[in-house]
């Protein structure tokens, strides 16, 4: 028992493998068939909710497993409960679209469970070993994931590049990985944290070189310029429910390692990491802007709309202060929240001949679909910005805090980089309510209906009591310093 | 003890230059048998390092199972490397010149670092204490399932992975293939394998399957 | 908990209504918010003997809002007498409209819409009430700002409608940046918006002169006048009233809940709260006063002869929202909030009278084509009359009286007793008084006695009003009678102390409710005298000789004009401000922004961006190894930089 209890902080990870185990088992030993598939995929819901359920479990404070390799803090607990929470709306949204594309099968939630483990090592990882296998199970069930549909092209090319550029991203992790435990002798960040804070360890570049080879393995994950080249084609590939878990759930997770890596591990050296940071952050958000205007496709346009968006989570980053790091929390919440709720509408854009994703398309959706044309608006209104909606405040904090630290011209970059990112949004937006009107959609399926009046409303309403998520991500961020 | 580091740098300088061959060559196959010379000097590495077992694991998994995979991959797929090659080479001399840079600077920050005293933190202590009799293996038993467990389980989950990809992304089921089933064969007895009939004079045999169609 | 519920139920029953109320249908819904509010205002009732008897003041903590820097706001229900009596005001009349509007209502095809509209104000008005801090407050004001505007707009498709909603909404918008500001610059003065935090600190910043366009003022006076500015929007005081009238184009009960009892006294009740601030800026009072006494005057003048019934009671009811005005200036809290109080009742007993009286001509509004009504709505004739009585503060001076007369009667003692100069304010009040009974009985003249002026059908057709709608006028009528008389001695008599306790605050310098009971005998009777001879004077011009009015109007033409044109009022600001600026937008947009701004602005920068875009989508070639060389390129750039150390320099600039 006592061995049980040791294992505690472990406990949603556990369920989640566990649970991946068993519904494996089920579905190999069950008739195949679709609906046999889509009761697993319910069941890989119940998993994540229970994961979910263990982290809340947690005690507060801070819990370290196998000699420190494993840390769960508020940090990570605010983060997995984020990434557990996206990963199943965003396996809650794939169910009718797999079906109707016949590449409905159980693998998929086993891999998205899997993938999603992953996430949770990546989050805890307190240790480069860690970090290494958190983020090869993630993102070896991604590239799974996004060739599902194998007999589509598009859908295998998407796999393929996503494959071979991240075998690449994960070859410059190692590579820096090697170079900071020959130059700081040990592989716990505990260690490298003692080491970087030692006199002088800003100028040992061989130690920084390290470190710029590890943030380029993640800022690949997080799709941040340049390494983000695979991000519209995979996005565009992809089918359409696994593009929306690309765009969450593991975004949340890499975003999390980054943060703590950078501040928990390397904090000896910030003014040498806050550089590389905002230089990726300024080309994330130039790039998202200007890049996002000349699509036509609405899943690439949401692909440049990442990345910018990456852009912005980056200043918080940057600021390297207990304010910027809140910034990014409540930035990936809301953020995450808008895309998913923008991926239930692009699942929502169905004609009776199959999925559409060319951006004119939407022409006149409010007259033919009043609803969704408005949740479809809010979003990209708060994508671009706008008060009183969400997207604003998640913009306000980051570059409030950037400007408190004195990056003002980060923050400036930023408001005009959103600026020309309001551009292509609002586009959408006067197509939708003043072009004439196309053929009609066929209608909504409840469970994307569902999504998106929900992440709608809570982007619109965000600002009406907006305290618990303010204090709940001002709490996980101070127990990375 | 000059003859450890000689070892050392011809390991190091076949490694290098097979690598470097790997991408180079023109005939895939060559290209593989290259790699399978990379690995061998990667695995004489080991050895001059101390850890024999890591060497003898590399040769049997990498040589014996990975890259002779390989060969039978390239032999078997009729792919144009020659075309694909032709794009590659329009870019490669500005790809080659980031990569000198790259290389370049590499070379400088690592190589001036190393050689400045202390630069190199002190490595953690080799697991089994030399002179303790202990062997590598053995070694490597000790903590694989206490120290590292969480590691080893890890990547046993990424090859749970590799493993289900590999077959939601390539098995299927063709339809109107027979199948071998020994439990059907060894179940089978006289009662599924003889239908006893009795033919009334005159009439014909219906198959029972036939009849009901 | 009953707090919670005399709060949320309205707003619960305004969501159900709202959003099912196609799902469970009209009636459903008519029925479940005229049923929740109901059980808020019996719950309100119990509120208001438990606070205001037993003595009960409480915080209710509801939630935590918004928490930013030094900025801690939290949403708390602040219970003591002055939001008890307001509670009690708002869900009462609330109620009895719901009720009513069951009955004036069943035609129309949108009800779900207008009770969940109507919930929904009587939820912003609760919040409004319940305020804790400014925010809140600022909160509760826009809540009821919108459902006035979305209310009077009722019938959209009615251009006037539309127009009158948002005329509404852009005269209150003045008054709102001036309240605005006012938040803010207690925010910036104080350092926190909770109520109690400020009045804490106001005696310590009274005198202290601050910076406000260059000068140096007062700051609680330029605090106090900033948000007496929104209190003028609000409640339609002089200078910004113009949008009450027009807002009798939404239903009656609309007008009888929102523009008569409730929303338009929100600029009092904020008075009277922020008390313990306005008592330390005198100069702030003299102005709430001086503006008070206007509008009384000049709304009463107004409604001497217009003929629309509805607009005739409307500006009666801008004209008592200048008496609580000059009872506040004055420091006369209590009266102001009792003649809230009582004017409450017996003026949504006039509006759902006429309503009744609407209703029974078809939807005929012009006094001119009524006449004779006693004989067919007697009911509704014997209500209106009580009502009047009330409104024009018939009693027996220092005995008894109806409501109307117990607390108006101690606004003009008190306006006598602070003495302004040359006593205007009284006399203004006086004056007002007797036209306010001149216009009242005009209209029950014009309406219910004489002979017809409705055209036959009309006239034979008029109706009675249902059961429904007559409860509610029944309950009101009773309130008009007693509600003087049976809560005087705890509003403004004896019980003062017990009854308001810390609520209502009066500066050391303040002795206006010790100086009301020593004016001589007279001042007690001259409301009296102008309420008979206006009466008088109404029974000579429209009784015994009806062509009497029509005379006058020939020989006071001017005068008369003057008059029925609300002194010219909307006339002077359409020119003053409403076409110059159609006129420098029009600038603005074609000259401006059309030729200037967007051709060197956004058409160039949004060529420019295209042309950026191009190039940027070129390099998403679909080439794996061309990503990968992006990649490597990404790379070697960093590197690169570190190396030479130079990146610090680059990004010098953007780092600090």
């Amino acid at each position: 028992m006592d061995q049980l209890q040791a294992y505690w902080p472990l406990y949603p990870e556990l369920a989640l493998v566990i649970g991946a185990m068993a519904l494996l088992m089920l579905g190999v030993f069950r008739p195949e068939g679709e609906r046999e598939a889509e009761v697993i995929g319910w069941l890989a819901i119940g998993v994540l909710g229970l994961a979910a359920w263990f982290v809340l479990q947690q005690p507060a404070g801070t819990q370290q497993l196998f000699g420190g390799a494993f840390v769960v803090d508020a940090f990570a607990r605010f983060m997995k409960v984020l990434t557990f929470a996206a990963a199943a709306v965003a396996l809650l949204l794939s169910f009718d679209y797999l079906r109707q594309a016949k590449a409905l099968k159980f693998e998929y939630p086993v891999l998205a469970l899997l993938a999603t483990a992953g996430m949770g090592m990546m989050i805890s990882a307190n240790d480069l070993i860690a970090l290494y296998v958190g983020l090869e199970l993630q993102s070896l069930a991604l590239y799974v994931m996004a060739a599902m549909r194998r007999d589509d092209v598009r859908s295998s090319e998407a796999g393929l590049k996503y494959f071979v550029l991240g075998a690449l991203s994960s070859g410059m992790l190692l590579y820096g990985a090697s170079l900071i435990y020959g130059f700081t002798g040990s592989t716990s960040f505990t260690s490298i944290a003692a080491a970087a804070a030692q006199p002088g360890a800003g100028q040992n570049i061989g130690l920084i070189v390290g470190l710029v080879f590890l943030l380029v393995g993640i800022a690949f994950k997080v799709s941040a310029v340049p390494f983000h080249m695979w991000t519209p084609d995979v996005y565009e590939g992809a089918p359409t429910p696994v593009t929306a878990f690309f765009a969450s759930a593991p975004k949340v997770a890499a975003m999390a390692l980054f943060m703590r890596v950078a501040l928990a591990s390397f904090a000896g050296i910030k003014p040498q990491w806050q550089q590389v940071v905002t230089a990726l952050a300024i080309a994330s958000m130039a790039l998202g802007a200007f890049a996002a205007i000349g699509q036509s496709n609405i899943k690439r346009l949401l692909a440049y709309s990442a990345i910018g968006n990456i852009g912005y989570a980056l200043i918080g980053l940057a600021a390297g202060s207990p304010e910027g790091v809140r910034g990014v929390i409540i930035y990936l919440v809301i953020y995450i929240a808008m895309t998913l709720g923008a991926f239930a509408c692009v699942l929502a854009m169905r004609r009776s001949d199959g999925m559409v994703e060319e951006i004119d398309s939407l022409s006149g959706l409010a007259q033919n679909n009043l609803g969704m044309a408005t949740v479809l608006a809010i979003l990209l209104f708060s994508l671009a910005g706008i008060p009183p909606l969400a997207g604003f405040f998640a913009k306000f904090y980051v570059f409030a805090a950037a400007v408190k630290e004195g990056m003002w011209a980060l923050a400036i970059i930023g408001v005009l980089a959103s600026v020309v990112g309001a551009y292509y949004y609002v586009r959408i937006v006067k197509i939708m309510f003043f072009d004439e009107p196309r053929e009609r959609f066929a209608s909504i399926q409840p469970k994307a209906g569902l999504v998106m009046g929900v992440m709608g409303l809570y982007i619109l309403l965000y600002v009406v009591w907006p305290a618990p998520l303010v204090e709940a991500a001002g709490t996980a961020a101070k127990s990375l310093f | 003890m000059t003859l450890a580091p000689a070892f050392f740098y011809l390991f190091a300088f076949v490694t290098v230059a097979a690598g470097f061959m790997v991408i180079a060559a023109k005939n895939p196959v060559h290209a593989v048998l290259f790699l399978i010379l990379a690995f061998f000097n990667a695995a004489g590495l080991f050895v001059l390092l101390g850890a024999e077992f890591l060497a003898m694991i590399l040769v049997v998994v990498y040589v014996g199972a990975v890259a002779v995979l390989f060969l039978f991959v390239v032999m078997m797929l009729d792919v144009d490397f020659a075309e694909l090659r032709a794009g590659f080479m329009k870019n490669a001399p500005l790809g080659a010149f980031i990569g000198l840079i790259l290389l370049a600077e590499l070379v400088l920050v690592v190589g001036f670092q190393m050689v400045r005293p202390g630069a190199l933190a002190a490595p953690s202590a080799p697991i089994p204490a030399p002179g303790s009799g202990i062997t590598n293996a053995e070694a490597i038993g000790r903590v694989l399932y206490t120290k590292y467990v969480y590691y080893f389980q890890g990547a046993g989950l990424i090859l749970l992975v590799a493993m289900i990809g590999a077959i939601v992304l390539t098995l299927r089921h063709k339809e109107g293939v027979k199948r071998q089933s020994i439990a059907a064969q060894v179940a089978r007895g006289k009662k599924t394998a003889i239908d006893v009939v009795q033919v009334a004079p005159g009439a014909a045999i219906v198959p029972p399957a036939r009849a009901s169609q | 908990m009953i707090y919670h519920a005399i709060v949320f139920l309205p707003i619960l029953g305004a969501l159900i209504a709202g959003f099912l109320g196609r799902v469970i249908g009209a009636r459903a819904s008519e029925i479940i918010t005229t049923l929740f509010v109901g059980i808020a205002a019996v719950l309100s009732w119990v509120a208001f003997v438990q606070v205001g008897f037993n003595g009960e003041t409480t915080r209710i903590p509801v939630l935590r809002w918004v928490t930013s820097g030094e900025l801690d706001v939290s949403w708390a229900l602040r219970i003591d007498t002055l939001t008890a009596v307001m509670l009690v005001v708002v869900n009462s009349v609330s109620f009895l409209v719901h009720l009513y509007s069951i009955g004036y209502m069943h035609e129309d095809d949108s009800r779900p819409r207008f009770f969940a509209y109507l919930s929904m104000f009587t939820f912003a008005m609760l919040a409004l009430v319940t305020s804790d801090n400014f925010l809140q407050l600022f909160f509760g004001w826009e809540g009821v700002g919108l459902a006035s505007y979305l209310l009077i707009g009722f019938w959209y498709l009615k251009p006037e409608a539309n127009a009158a909603a948002i005329k509404a909404f852009v005269v209150n918008r003045v008054g709102d940046f001036g309240f605005a500001l006012g938040i803010l610059g207690v925010f910036a003065v104080f350092g926190s918006i909770g109520f109690d935090a400020v009045f804490r600190a106001a005696p310590g910043v009274a005198g202290k002169p601050m910076e406000f366009l260059g000068q140096q003022w007062d700051t609680l006076t330029v605090l106090c006048l900033l948000l007496f500015l929104g209190a003028m929007g609000k409640s339609a005081q002089f200078l910004l009233h113009t949008w009450l009238p027009d807002a009798m184009e939404g239903p009656t009960p609309v007008s009888a809940l929102i523009h008569a009892a409730t929303m338009v006294t929100a600029g009092v009740f904020m008075v009277a709260r922020l008390s313990p601030l306005f008592e330390w800026a005198p100069i702030a009072l003299e102005v709430v006063t001086l503006v008070g006494a206007v509008t009384a005057f000049f709304a009463a003048t107004v409604g001497l002869v217009q003929n629309d019934i509805k607009r005739v009671v409307a500006y009666s009811t801008c004209s008592q929202l200048g008496y609580m005005f000059v009872a506040c200036g004055i420091g006369a809290y209590s009266a102001a909030i009792f003649h809230l109080f009582t004017h409450a009742f017996f003026k949504a007993l006039l509006f759902l009278g006429a309503g009744s009286v609407i209703h029974a001509m078809h939807h005929e509004q012009d006094m001119r084509k009524m006449g004779g009504l006693a004989s067919k709505v007697r009911i509704t004739w014997i209500v209106m009359l009580i009502g009047t009585l009330s409104l024009t503060g018939v009693g027996i001076p220092h005995l008894i009286g109806f409501a109307g007369f117990h607390s108006k009667d101690a606004i003009i003692e008190a306006a006598f007793a602070a003495h302004t100069p040359g006593n205007y304010a009284f006399w203004l009040l006086v004056v007002a008084a007797f036209m306010t009974a001149f216009y009242s009985w005009r209209l029950m003249f014009m309406t219910f006695h004489g002979t017809t002026r409705a055209d036959q059908e009309t006239y034979a057709h008029a109706h009675e009003s249902p059961w429904v709608m007559l409860v509610p006028l029944l309950l009101l009528a009773l309130g008009a009678v007693a509600a003087g008389f049976a809560f005087k001695t705890v509003f403004i008599g004896d019980g003062y102390k017990e009854f308001w306790r810390a609520s209502l605050f009066e500066g050391a310098g303040n002795h206006i409710r010790h100086a009301m009971h020593e004016i001589p005998g007279w001042v007690g009777w001259a409301p009296f005298v102008a309420m008979a001879a206006g009466f008088g004077l109404s029974y000579l011009y429209y009784i015994v000789a009806p062509w009497l009015p029509a005379l006058t109007a020939r020989i006071f033409r001017p005068l008369y004009l003057f008059l029925l044109n609300k002194w010219y009022f909307d006339e002077l600001y359409d020119w003053l401000f409403v076409r110059p600026a159609f006129w420098l937008g029009r600038l603005f947009w074609k000259k401006g922004d059309g030729a200037i701004i967007d051709g060197l602005g956004p058409d160039n920068v949004a060529a420019r961006v295209l042309w950026t875009t191009g190039r940027v989508v070129k390099l998403q070639t679909g080439y794996v190894y061309h990503y990968a060389f992006a990649m490597l390129v990404g790379v070697a750039i960093i590197v690169t930089a570190f190396m030479f150390h130079d990146i610090r320099a680059l990004f010098s600039g953007v780092m600090r």
